[in-house]
């Protein structure tokens, strides 16, 4: 499409229903960050709970804060940036929302939350944060935004197809929340949904629907990126001259393609369980409330949670595959080596992403599987531990003997090496039968997972938006403003997630009310609920100075240089932002490896050799 | 700029983008009726009192079924390569073809299994072969139902592009043929799972 063409679009063609990746990417991202948002805020009213237990919850307060940072973004975008100022409306959603909660006797009648509303935002959050924040973020925006760019592409393959899978995530998203107003409330079987009690559990119906929006959008969108991947690599661009984070997206894509369909299978069949009376996963005379339900029953429980898991183990590695190709990318950068050991990286990535299938039942180890089954799963857990720590010691070479740069997405990579490394070993308990069983369904497993995706996955995102930032829109994020959000966000995050390893330990399970105060075991680590609750507060309050960060630097006049990072891949060879259509002025032709830093070429030190530079490298 | 390869193929991979897309996506669909086939033997193995399927099917129906979605692939291919013999005329009729014996399909399907089975009682919350039966032959149906929608726009207000872009037509079509043939193999294994088995 020209460029005259462009410029006729009408404002809905170019901005709501845009078929280009960009946008897309951007829409993606704004989308999943305020999902990421409002995930955090239902967090913080449960953890009220658990810290303060039936004592009433100050939501007027929370409601008076989302109210004022609305505000504030109306007030700091003025009447010039109609765009910025729209997304007030975020804030004062989620001030609504909060709003709505406290009122009606089913949620928080006098403020003080009901068991059975708790449940519902526990499910709710796991939901929200996986399905609709962490991986739309992951592969939605990062993916759609860098990608193309990355590979010298003009665009996706499919662009309506590119646009479908954004809609059809959006109304998923949008059924997500709707369920919260339909009588009986949203979902509250937890994010695992496990049958035959999500069978007959209020609000499950929506949750199911809206997943099967979600499935279906992530079905299109892994299509899209593997023959975008494939097909539309520039000329020259080799697959091992493929920048990893590339590659990561593509094998996530094959996981999400592969995976997905069991669970989609998993939906309509319980769907099926509750709205034509089906028993797919319910057993012969199930009983509800002292009274034999009417299901002819025949059906598997445990069937469920194959299917479940068969998707919910690969998805594990969609959440994390996408954050250690950030993390490459930065980490390469700011070193200014080349990557340690690029090929045992990808072979890796290949090998985890076979392994992911393997490994799900781990899961199930108190399920009573059987112990030939069990050894084979805790066996095969054990071997996919070895390619991430292959990824981890690559990226520690890497940084070894490099004259690093303290930038603020490295300061988000440096801190992720240790985070992915205490989230990845707490994990080997757990891929081990017998402590499973001890630590199954306690805080332990919490704490090990929000180690993988909080720590994880979130903190190499805000390096991907620090490090992406001025590619996006011209311009770079406040240093300052960045490291407080870094230094606040790390401590917020310790502080909340490992008291949660200790408080297993000790035998404290999940999805408690009260938070274990009915239990005496529980007794001796009940004080740190309330330290976890701080923590919550801590990242909450570091999260305002990255608003603020966004929103002054958009109101900012300079623009940045065009590469402002030294950075040697594609993404970097045409203007920031790029072009509308086309995203390249000259269409790039690929010379090198992604990651030549310092190299040396007719005996002189060139510090970056950009990807499209024709030069001859001496060894 | 353009995106290539959506026409013409890349000369490493030997593959345009909607036909490795259409590969790909049907890599998916294994992934979904594998998944309901692994469901089925999990029930039907756990099961006490799984009935005698080939006695509460109708195996006639079910036989011409098979042979109408056999006759339906073959007249597909020959659509696609009536195309690449540059005779739209042949096309159109295959293709008409294809959809008429899609459409019978449906109808033997419903008319003749599905509503007699409704009247008498034999509906998804009977018994769990019944729940697997609906479900396993329903989604199937759906996707016979998706492949006549496309080819009807095919044959009809979608073929005007075979004046104006005959090459990306054909390749329409045989992305179409490629989907098609997929569906008609899924129905191979239902057949006899559910039906003799």
């Amino acid at each position: 499409m020209s460029t005259t063409e462009h410029s006729r679009q009408s404002f809905w063609r170019q901005y709501i229903f845009s078929v280009d990746h960009k946008v897309i990417g951007l829409q993606y991202g704004l989308t999943s960050l305020s999902f990421l948002l409002l995930g955090f805020m239902l967090m913080v009213l449960m953890r009220w709970q658990l810290a303060y237990p039936g004592e009433v919850i100050p939501w007027l307060t929370f409601v008076v804060i989302f109210i004022l940072l609305g505000l504030g973004i109306l007030l700091l975008s003025g009447k010039s940036r109609p765009y910025l100022a729209l997304n007030s409306l975020i804030f004062f959603g989620i001030a609504a929302l909060i709003w709505y909660f406290s009122t009606g006797e089913e949620r928080l009648p006098g403020g003080i939350m009901l068991p059975e509303f708790y449940n519902q935002l526990g499910a709710m959050h796991g939901t929200i944060m996986v399905f609709l924040g962490v991986v739309p973020l992951a592969v939605g925006a990062f993916g759609n935004y860098i990608l193309p760019l990355q590979i010298g592409a003009p665009d996706m393959a499919f662009p309506r197809l590119n646009m479908a899978s954004y809609w059809v995530y959006f109304i998923g998203g949008t059924l997500m929340i709707i369920s919260f107003f339909l009588p009986g409330g949203a979902a509250q079987s937890g994010w695992t949904s496990y049958s035959p009690l999500a069978d007959i559990n209020t609000g499950q119906t929506m949750w199911l629907v809206a997943m099967l929006f979600i499935i279906v959008s992530s079905l299109l969108g892994a299509i899209n990126f593997i023959v975008t991947t494939v097909q539309l690599r520039a000329e020259g661009m080799t697959w091992f001259r493929l920048p990893f984070f590339v590659w990561t997206q593509l094998i996530t894509a094959f996981l999400l393609l592969l995976a997905f369909p069991s669970l989609q299978i998993g939906a309509i069949m319980q769907l099926l369980d509750r709205v034509a009376g089906a028993s797919f996963f319910i057993p012969a005379g199930i009983i509800q409330g002292g009274k034999v339900l009417e299901y002819s029953g025949g059906g598997n429980p445990l069937l469920w949670q194959h299917l479940f898991w068969f998707l919910a183990h690969p998805e594990v590695y969609v959440l994390i595959l996408p954050a250690i190709g950030i993390i490459t990318e930065v980490v390469t950068n700011n070193t200014r080596k080349p990557l340690w050991g690029y090929p045992a990286m990808v072979y890796s990535l290949f090998f985890i992403g076979f392994m992911s299938f393997l490994v799900y039942a781990h899961h199930m180890f108190i399920t009573g599987m059987g112990t030939a089954v069990t050894t084979w799963f805790q066996t095969t857990t054990l071997i996919i531990s070895i390619p991430s720590i292959i990824f981890l010691a690559v990226i520690v070479f890497t940084l070894w003997g490099g004259s690093i740069r303290f930038t603020t997405p490295m300061l988000f990579a440096l801190a992720w090496v240790p985070m992915f490394g205490i989230g990845g070993l707490t994990g080997l308990p757990l891929g081990l039968a017998p402590p499973d069983i001890h630590l199954h369904d306690t805080y332990y497993v919490i704490g090990h997972f929000h180690y993988i995706v909080a720590p994880g996955s979130i903190i190499a995102f805000f390096a991907g938006i620090y490090y992406w930032f001025p590619k996006i829109c011209g311009k770079k994020l406040n240093d300052n403003l960045g490291k407080v959000h870094f230094w606040g966000t790390i401590i917020g995050m310790n502080l909340t997630f490992a008291p949660m390893l200790v408080q297993g330990m000790a035998g404290v399970s999940r999805r408690l009310y009260d938070g274990g105060l009915g239990y005496d075991h529980a007794q001796p680590v009940l004080f740190l609920n309330e330290w976890m609750t701080w923590g919550a507060w801590i990242i909450g309050i570091f999260q305002i100075f990255f608003i603020l960060n966004i929103v002054l630097t958009l109101r900012k006049k300079s623009r940045s240089e065009e590469n402002p990072w030294d950075a040697t891949t594609l993404e970097w060879a045409t203007t920031s932002p790029p072009i509308a259509h086309g995203n390249f002025i000259t269409e790039p032709f690929v010379y090198h490896g992604p990651y030549e830093y310092n190299v040396s070429v007719n005996g002189q030190n060139v510090p970056y050799l950009p990807q499209h530079k024709k030069m001859d490298i001496e060894d | 700029m353009e995106i290539p390869f959506t026409v013409s193929e890349r000369p490493d991979t030997g593959l345009t983008n909607p036909k490795f897309g259409i590969w790909l996506f049907l890599a998916s669909e294994v992934m979904l009726f594998g998944s309901l086939f692994s469901s089925y033997i999990i029930l039907r193995t756990g099961s006490l009192d799984w009935p005698v399927q080939s006695d509460e099917l109708n195996i006639t129906i079910g036989a011409i079924n098979t042979a109408i979605l056999i006759a339906s692939s073959l007249t597909m291919v020959l659509s696609w390569t009536a195309l690449k013999e540059k005779q739209f005329k042949r096309f159109k009729l295959f293709i008409g073809l294809t959809i008429l014996f899609a459409v019978l399909f449906l109808v033997l399907k419903i008319w003749l299994e599905y509503i007699p089975k409704i009247h008498h009682g034999h509906i998804l919350s009977t018994n769990t072969f019944f729940a697997m039966y609906y479900l396993m032959t329903g989604l199937h149906a759906l996707h016979i139902l998706g492949g006549v929608v496309v080819m009807i726009f095919f044959w009809g207000p979608g073929s005007k592009m075979w004046q104006t872009n005959p090459d990306q037509f054909v390749n329409r079509i045989e992305v179409v043929g490629l989907y098609w043939h997929f569906v008609d193999l899924v129905w191979i294994f239902l057949f006899p799972t559910l039906y003799l088995l």
